[in-house]
């Protein structure tokens, strides 16, 4: 009974903090302005960052070498993309304010990893001028 | 994580957060030292990691209190802080000694193992209510906020985890196995908020928050 109880409140708890985490990431790069060569690459700055992007933006960011300093928070804000896609398909459907916010965290998500590919190919470009360099 | 810390001269700044992670790499090494020389199996290894994991622990909610001490260092609320977090250790060490009261054989072996799991909701608890008061006083600081939170997660994972070995002890070995995983996301997570983000760095707590505020 007890540790019955002691789990759902974990669970609770654990929900908000992840949320809050995650969105604690993702406002720390909303505030980065893209580069010309990403908004061309991505499509965002033209039209809006729209959550149906998500995975697109993620396959340019897997063509990418792996980066060791922001793989971590590449996978937490891609469960959270995914926890946001299971509150869309579920409970938002029965309201319409919910359905607005899981839309606007996923677009927000999506931006995050266009500043996300935006590090990687600076860190990429950087080796390579490394490279040529020795 | 303390080597971010230490090359972004938030050493001192956080002197008990860097002092856990030391200590907490000191035991692993103990850890593997008494695997390699007892195995997995034995009774040495056993009464190791849970006596060294009680101590972690112990640390860890001192970490979480010094965070408190961070957030309301403007109400110079040091005494107060240190006092409750004194008297709720106590508290949460005279529960687990009443629960493991009635165990007649290895007792104190008994205790630790309870001590650590209360602990380990008792610090969740405490992560929670200091993360109300951070949206309460609109602490701006991305650093502190980041490092409260990963502890959230962190804290909230453990408590489930044991609440599951709990609930199903017949598939403990399988929640066992998760602490390993969980164990990596606490210093990859302060680390980043070291090596990432400067202590100026600001950020509108209510914008983070589930329930908007």
């Amino acid at each position: 009974m007890m540790a019955g109880i002691i789990f759902v409140c974990s669970v609770v708890f654990l929900l908000q903090f992840f949320v809050s985490y995650c969105r604690s990431l993702i406002a720390a790069s909303a505030k980065q302005a893209l580069s010309q060569e990403v908004q061309d690459f991505t499509g965002i700055g033209e039209k809006p960052a729209a959550g149906d992007d998500f995975a697109r933006v993620l396959q340019f960011l897997h063509m990418c070498p792996d980066n060791p300093e922001d793989r971590a928070r590449i996978q937490a804000v891609g469960a959270y993309f995914r926890m946001l896609n299971l509150v869309r398909s579920t409970v938002a459907k029965l309201a319409p304010a919910l359905r607005a916010w899981t839309e606007y965290e996923r677009a927000q998500c999506t931006y995050f990893a266009a500043v996300a590919l935006e590090r990687r190919i600076a860190v990429s470009r950087d080796m390579l001028a490394h490279q040529l360099d020795a | 994580m303390v080597v971010c810390a230490i090359k972004k001269g938030a050493f001192r700044r956080y002197l008990i957060l860097n002092l856990y992670m030391a200590a907490s790499v000191i035991v692993t090494l103990g850890r593997y030292r008494v695997l390699h020389q007892y195995g997995i199996s034995s009774s040495e290894y056993c009464y190791f990691y849970y006596y060294s994991d009680a101590l972690l622990t112990i640390f860890l909610y001192f970490a979480l209190t010094s965070l408190y001490a961070h957030v309301f260092s403007d109400m110079d609320a040091h005494r107060l802080v240190r006092f409750g977090a004194v008297g709720l250790l106590a508290g949460t060490g005279l529960f687990s000694y009443l629960v493991v009261q009635q165990s007649n054989a290895r007792m104190i072996t008994h205790f630790v193992v309870e001590l650590s799991q209360n602990l380990y909701f008792v610090g969740l608890v405490l992560t929670y209510v200091l993360w109300a008061a951070i949206l309460k006083m609109r602490e701006s600081r991305t650093q502190l906020i980041q490092l409260v939170l990963s502890l959230g997660v962190y804290f909230s994972l453990f408590a489930a985890t044991y609440a599951l070995r709990n609930l199903f002890p017949s598939k403990s070995g399988l929640f066992a196995a998760l602490v390993q995983p969980i164990g990596v996301v606490l210093p990859l997570a302060w680390a980043y908020a070291f090596w990432r983000l400067s202590s100026n760095d600001r950020v509108v707590p209510a914008r983070l928050a589930v329930v908007p505020q």
